[in-house]
């Protein structure tokens, strides 16, 4: 009953999007046909209070329901690194069912995840997603954003909410927004801690209560259930926190009976945009065509293709074991895959399987912030120092720190000697030096003074060391710049990236808010 | 005849699996030249264990991947990604020590 009181309310609010929507379906090429609406409508209808033991559709039927299969677009590999409007219009004109992007990763490490910062730009985040959210919002197709601001924490989610506000404001946009928080309070983790419910993934030291505690954030990556729980409710736009990058591509798919193995392998591509292609770019958009027992990874710009190779090579990129890609709840097993060229610049995937692990496991993340760093830049050209520059630097570390444990300043020196193993540290294989050396003090102090303080004085005793067979008396160092220093303040490590079992979705509860823009104002575009 | 592998790849990268390892690709330029490293067992623990000064707890796998003529190396971090004294975040130029890989090759 409710849910039929939805729709009916959905039907008045995006009654122009519908309207776009059979417009388009007169004049696109792909239209959608009557038959796959009813599918989407029927199947929302169905799931609304089923478990999530989602029936797979027999493959012909979903081919018969989807003739021009279920078509994702992809505008880029992380939200905010932009995309050739030609790009994203070509997309829009193939009428996708679904829109698309992910928006993080670990790579830039530990500091956006503890500090609740985005490691992308806000500008440039407003970019990519107003063009998302204009053309989804008329055109009534879903748009999914993954891991909100980067890391996908509370902070994270309300910076690219506010972001979203402002675009709705600005366009005039109304629309039913879903938001998927993924932090998990630290109760609930600590209980998981106790119950011997946590497992650490290779490498990764056993944690504990401390590191919890420590952690300013802790959040988790999902998988499609929560984002399928926002599009059974009809959201137009969903928000996730920290989730598994293949998801927010998957979940709709999923729900409406494809294969999950394919839905998410397909996603696992899309989310690297056209990373994938070749020439390989990370932002350009492409379009993902899913089908009963195959899927089409197709460039929108006609300067990049996929091949078998560029496609293939792809499922090695970031990952340990490329036959199998561990998520949420399960595996994509990719040991049968099989990858075609159609000659057109096109390439079909075959054969990838889902298999779901019991128990379900979530991957939890954290960062804990360990002091305050300050760095300082300055090269060396004289060839005597450079030839003990090993000795000096150790002589002065020695002399610094004790120096700083009189004044109980406490603290950490790091030099990075670019021109000497700087990049590969003690794994360096090559004993060559170059002529001339930059280092990079590396000054952490329990606070942002000590570091400071640390800095500096390491940077003054090592200006005017008297190492060993010195003859240029009047300085040591280069530098480029006035201020020499740079507070670069807190500091984070990662503290938790381990597997914690779950036996409920409840832990990704999700939030459904009617944005409503009002039309004429601001436009600053 | 010595030949270095830079003449058979071409692809020879590394970066972060997650925050603790470190993965290397590498791809062969044709499949005969994946095929004759997979036979001869050219890449291996010991040869991965010798150029990256670890030992052979700190290699995660060497896992040959067909579809694209290429082999996969994971091994530890030297500290998990942005730690103190960290020098590679993303783990983007860890790759050099694999192009001075050398095989016997008859032609």
């Amino acid at each position: 009953m409710k849910e039929k009181k939805h729709q009916k309310g959905k039907g008045k609010l995006n009654q122009k999007g519908k309207d776009n929507l059979k417009k388009k379906a007169i004049k696109g090429k792909a239209a959608r046909s009557n038959l796959e609406i009813e599918a989407v409508e029927g199947r929302k209808q169905r799931l609304l209070n089923a478990a999530l033991d989602l029936e797979r559709r027999d493959p012909n039927e979903l081919d018969r329901l989807f003739p021009d299969g279920f078509r994702v677009l992809s505008p880029t590999a992380i939200l905010g690194y932009g995309f050739p409007p030609e790009s994203f219009l070509r997309g829009i004109e193939r009428n996708p069912h679904l829109i698309a992007v992910d928006g993080g990763s670990t790579d830039p490490g530990p500091f956006y995840l503890g500090s609740g910062k985005s490691f992308t730009n806000r500008a440039f985040v407003k970019r990519d997603l107003r063009f998302m959210l204009v053309e989804g919002v008329k055109r009534n197709i879903p748009v999914v954003i993954g891991t909100a601001g980067g890391s996908g924490a509370l902070p994270h989610l309300e910076w690219c909410k506010e972001i979203i506000l402002e675009i709705a404001q600005e366009e005039g946009l109304s629309f039913k927004l879903g938001i998927i928080p993924a932090d998990i309070p630290k109760p609930v983790v600590l209980k998981a801690l106790e119950k011997d419910a946590l497992k650490s993934l290779p490498f990764v030291p056993p944690v504990n209560q401390r590191a919890i505690e420590e952690s300013p954030y802790i959040v988790a990556q999902f998988g499609v259930e929560p984002i399928i729980e926002a599009h059974r409710k009809g959201c137009q736009v969903v928000l996730c926190g920290r989730c598994f990058d293949p998801a927010v591509f998957a979940a709709l798919p999923i729900m409406l009976g494809f294969d999950p193995g394919l839905a998410l392998h397909m996603g696992k591509i899309l989310e690297c945009a056209a990373i994938a292609a070749t020439p390989g770019s990370g932002a350009d958009c492409v379009l993902g065509i899913l089908k009963g027992d195959r899927f089409i990874l197709e460039s929108l710009n006609p300067a990049r293709a996929f091949t078998s190779a560029s496609t293939a090579a792809h499922t090695l990129y970031e990952k340990s074991d490329p036959y199998h890609l561990y998520g949420p709840g399960g595996l994509i097993n990719l040991e049968q895959t099989t990858f075609t060229e159609l000659g057109d610049g096109r390439v079909e995937v075959r054969g990838s399987r889902f298999e779901p692990i019991q128990p379900y496991t979530i991957k939890l993340e954290g960062a804990r912030p360990i002091g305050f760093r300050t760095v300082c830049m300055a090269g060396v050209r004289d060839p005597i120092m450079i030839e003990g520059i090993d000795q000096i630097l150790e002589e002065v570390r020695g002399q610094v720190l004790s120096l700083m444990k009189k004044e109980g300043i406490h603290g950490n020196l790091y030099f990075h000697l670019y021109g000497k193993n700087a990049v590969m540290g003690s794994r360096e294989p090559h004993q060559g030096v170059s002529h001339e050396l930059g280092i990079l003090i590396d000054a952490l102090g329990d606070t942002q003074k000590d570091a400071d303080t640390l800095c500096s004085v390491t940077r003054s005793t090592l200006l005017h060391y008297g190492y060993k067979g010195r003859i240029a008396t009047a300085g040591n160092l280069a530098f480029p710049f006035s201020p020499s220093d740079t507070p670069m303040g807190e500091v984070y490590e990662f503290s938790l990236y381990h597997l914690m079992e779950i036996s409920s979705q409840r832990l990704f509860p999700l939030k459904v808010e009617q944005v409503e823009g009002k039309k004429g104002k601001g436009g600053n575009r | 005849m010595k030949r270095n592998i830079r003449e058979v790849a071409r692809v020879i990268r590394s970066k972060n699996a997650g925050p603790y390892e470190l993965t290397l690709d590498i791809l062969f330029k044709e499949r005969r030249w994946y095929e004759l490293f997979k036979s001869r067992n050219i890449v291996n623990e010991d040869l991965i264990c010798q150029l990256y000064k670890v030992s052979k707890e700190d290699v995660l796998g060497i896992i040959w991947f067909e579809p694209v003529s290429a082999v996969k190396i994971t091994i530890r971090r030297p500290c998990p990604s942005g730690s103190p004294g960290d020098t590679d975040i993303y783990g983007a130029q860890q790759h050099a020590p694999l192009l001075e890989i050398e095989f016997e090759a008859e032609e």
